[in-house]
């Protein structure tokens, strides 16, 4: 639902970027989402081209490398993998899980020619 | 969008009128952040972030120029919201800086936040100072609704915006007549998905689920029952009507968010009411306290 704003949030840090190293074409976008964000894969890389349509990233390839979701658990203090919020630990079943990992967003890099 | 903050401002309208911008200068509002002991780690924001750039992809053996070979790699590492979460990390310092006790209102359509927020002021109100900043895609009929009680409001029209960012509310802040230790809600675009994601520099989240939504919420919308410190579950006078499960929506709700307090009430009868305004109470007594700490310790945050 907010992966048009997502989209434009991502196309302002790459114009800010072209100011500070002067590129005319942005190649490809390394972007880092985590499996926890709640962003839809394919609606972002829709909504990246329409926004950026006309800009200096109008030719760019989206890559999105998915960060899995971990969490430690709170009753064993384990590191577990989780796909969601509502996981239980695998290994005591306690569902108060601390997320370390894989709740972000970031734009990683970019080539850039 | 307004091009000094790149937040997604779209068609945003405040009271009507288009957002421009050059108002964030207006006001003394940046302040270096001090406090590191603040539970929200994203909202410190280094101001230098120039990117490293490394070229790649030229063979070292090679004898060509590597500046004739155009395409270079550089590194951003930036959070994508990191423009927002500036924007929160300013309003979050004003807001400390004035004793403000901020609270952003979250649910889906009809949940019963204005309603709610209607009764909230009527007992409140001679009380404390409230101001109340509400966010609608479209029309200004919940911040007229409010203003009948006596406090002021601001309505922001996200347009086809989904949600509020923290620079909308930051246009929204200067505009507002805002007391030193008041209350200030932000009623949120009713959405239960992207709201979770925007920090607005809110001191919480309050979630509100009504009885007549499916008990199943919470485990739909896991992001914003994660991100809330309170349900408010509402419409607690239809239950009798209803088939609704009170202790299976809390279990769910506390299965996303451990131990998240659950205070159920109804916005148009005034059951539960009491309990809400004690925690209102609680919150807002320590945004004071900590703004007479750091007088008194004479913190400058600006
Ligand atoms: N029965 C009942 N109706 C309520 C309650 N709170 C709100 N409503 C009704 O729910 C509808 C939507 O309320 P509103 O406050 O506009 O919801 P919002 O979209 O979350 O701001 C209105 O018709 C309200 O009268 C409540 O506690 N009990
Ligand atoms: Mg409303
Ligand atoms: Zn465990
Ligand atoms: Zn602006
Ligand atoms: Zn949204």
């Amino acid at each position: 639902m907010h992966e048009i704003s997502l989209a434009e949030n991502i196309l302002q840090l790459i114009e800010d970027a072209s100011l500070e190293q002067s590129f005319t074409q942005v190649k490809t976008v390394w972007l880092e989402i985590g499996q926890l964000a709640c962003v839809e894969q394919e609606s972002l890389r829709f909504y990246f081209n329409v926004v950026t349509q006309d800009s200096i990233a109008q030719q760019a390839r989206l890559e999105i490398i998915e960060i899995a979701g971990q969490a430690i658990c709170n009753q064993c203090n384990r590191e577990i993998f989780v796909a969601s919020y509502y996981e239980a630990c695998p290994h005591c079943g306690n569902s108060a899980l601390q997320v370390i990992q894989g709740n972000g967003m970031r734009i990683k890099e970019m080539e850039v020619e | 969008m307004c091009t000094t903050c790149g937040c997604h401002t779209g068609k945003a309208r405040i009271n009507g009128k288009s957002i421009s911008h050059h108002q964030h200068s207006d006001k003394p509002m940046y302040y270096q952040l001090v406090d590191s002991s603040r539970s929200h780690p994203h909202a410190a924001m280094p101001a230098a972030q120039l990117p490293n750039t490394f070229y790649f992809g030229t063979n070292t053996t090679d004898t060509h120029d590597p500046a004739m070979d155009q395409t270079k790699m550089i590194k951003i590492e930036r959070d994508i919201l990191v423009k927002n979460n500036q924007y929160a990390a300013k309003n979050r310092h004003y807001f400390m800086k004035h004793g403000i006790f901020v609270l952003n209102m979250v649910s889906s359509p009809g949940s019963g936040k204005t309603s709610l927020l209607i009764k909230t002021i009527q007992m409140l109100c001679d009380k404390l100072p409230i101001a109340v900043i509400e966010g609608d895609q479209q029309t200004d009929h919940d911040a007229a609704r409010i203003r009948a009680t006596g406090v002021p409001a601001i309505q922001i029209n996200t347009g086809k915006g989904c949600h509020l960012n923290a620079h909308m509310v930051n246009h929204a802040i200067q505009q507002l007549p805002l007391e030193d230790d008041s209350l200030l809600f932000i009623e949120n675009v009713g959405n239960l998905v992207c709201p979770s994601a925007f920090d607005l520099g809110e001191a919480h989240k309050v979630v509100v689920l009504s009885v007549t939504e499916g008990e199943d919420k919470p485990l739909k919308y896991p992001d914003m029952f994660h991100a809330a410190d309170l349900m408010l579950l509402n419409k607690c006078d239809l239950l009798p009507h209803l088939t609704f499960d009170t202790d299976l929506a809390i279990e769910y709700a506390q299965r996303i968010h451990p131990e998240i307090p659950v205070i159920q009430l109804s916005a148009t009868q005034g059951n539960g009411i009491s309990a809400w305004l004690d925690w209102i109470k609680t919150g807002h007594h320590s945004a004071v306290l900590k703004k007479q700490s750091l007088l008194h310790n004479n913190i400058t945050l600006d």
